[in-house]
């Protein structure tokens, strides 16, 4: 077998050191350094494109919670607007009902008083006719002339008696 | 000596001649120029140029052969950190280096007419005591006398010690023999058997479309094996740094 001819072994060996240093020296300085280049600026690339894409998310996000915010604040601007006109309304009406409660009042007081004097006119009335009847009563059963002032007093006194 | 060297041409051992070119000396060494080191030069040329040429697009997005490039790169890189771990990464051109040559070498064996330069002991062996003493060296600085330990398995009886401390040790040395030999077999066995068919094909007539298909499937066979061994003795490579690197027994 030739693999065992001794006398080839040194040549062998020889050019065998001298291209494998010189294979090692050109990966390690020259072809690997190079792959790992294109590898290494791919994967930065890839990086930066997921954190481009991340920000974007990021942005559009941002945009969505401004929107949100801003419905949710219109939203609530509506409605403070509704109770405010809701409570003018509430108001306006509590006073409109005041006004015409008391004015109500104001009439049905002025109704109590006129009926108050009606009454008292009427009783006064009452009083004069009652005195100057038992006047006329007592002159015509007992001929008895009665002062006026006595009558009265009694025709008080009765009506006071009967309320 | 001459007569003994002797190799009929149509022998199937011929193709493992080294094919001296040239017949210089140095000081009584032999450093003839041969078909085997105009192998080894070629080889240094192809991982080179290919490895360069692929990658001077730098393209974002790999074409085909750029692929290769990477995907090389990357298979021993992802082969160092998986049996060496981060430690794995200042031998990665040696590694790299090792894999690259072995494999284009047996690769470029399989063409007709070449020569397949990990066919010879002389290269493979050469391989492998580079591999051994780097081993070595590494387990010794990293380590010093500590890395004797890894001799001496633990949980071991001391009375057994005195049986398993010798094999540990000799198997130790042996490294080098069976990873060396392991390529070289393999290379010289494959085409060794390739040559023999193809003989059977000439000298068998008409019958010798049977050898025929046979040696088209070996072929396929034996690039499987020129890939395969390569990487047996690249992740061997890897796992002899780890022993070094972490002492684990």
């Amino acid at each position: 077998m030739p693999q065992f001819w001794m006398e080839d072994f040194a040549p062998q060996m020889l050019w065998l050191v001298i291209s494998f240093v010189a294979l090692y020296l050109l990966m390690a300085r020259v072809a690997l350094p190079r792959v790992a280049d294109v590898l290494e600026s791919r994967s930065d690339r890839i990086a930066d494109d997921l954190d481009q894409a991340e920000q974007l998310k990021q942005q559009a996000e941002t945009v969505i919670a401004e929107y949100e915010a801003a419905l949710a604040e219109a939203r609530a601007e509506a409605q403070a607007t509704l109770a405010q006109h809701a409570a003018e309304a509430a108001a306006a009406a509590e006073q409109r009902n005041a006004e015409v409660a008391e004015r109500l009042a104001a009439e049905a007081n002025a109704a109590a008083e006129r009926i108050a004097a009606a009454k008292n006119e009427a009783l006064a009335e009452l009083r004069g006719v009652a005195a100057e009847l038992a006047q006329a009563a007592a002159e015509r059963l007992i001929d008895a002339e009665v002062p006026s002032a006595t009558v009265e007093q009694a025709v008080d006194a009765a009506m006071r008696e009967a309320g | 000596m001459t007569t003994e060297r002797h190799i009929d041409h149509d022998s199937p051992m011929h193709q493992f001649v080294i094919g001296r070119l040239s017949d210089w000396q140095i000081g009584g060494l032999d450093i003839s120029f041969s078909k085997a080191a105009a192998f080894m030069i070629a080889a240094v040329i192809v991982v080179t140029l290919f490895l360069t040429l692929t990658t001077s697009r730098r393209a974002m997005v790999p074409g085909r052969w750029q692929s290769v490039a990477e995907l090389w790169y990357e298979f021993i890189a992802n082969m160092i950190k998986e049996t060496i771990g981060t430690e794995g990464r200042k031998y990665f051109p040696f590694v790299f280096t090792i894999f690259s040559f072995i494999v284009i070498c047996n690769l470029v064996g399989m063409l007709p007419y070449s020569y397949t330069v990990t066919s010879h002991i002389a290269v493979t062996i050469t391989l492998a005591l580079a591999v051994f003493i780097l081993v070595t060296v590494i387990g010794l600085t990293r380590h010093g006398l500590h890395f004797l330990s890894f001799f001496v398995p633990k949980g071991v009886p001391a009375v057994m010690l005195l049986l398993v401390v010798p094999i540990e040790v000799l198997s130790y040395f042996m490294r080098p023999i069976s990873h060396s030999v392991r390529l070289f077999a393999n290379m010289t066995a494959g085409h060794t058997m390739l040559k023999v068919f193809g003989g059977f094909v000439v000298q068998m007539g008409i019958f010798g479309v049977l050898p025929f298909a046979l040696i088209v499937a070996l072929t396929g066979l034996e690039i499987a094996i020129a890939v395969l061994q390569a990487y047996v003795f690249t992740i061997l490579t890897c796992l002899y740094l780890n022993d070094a690197i972490h002492l684990e027994h």
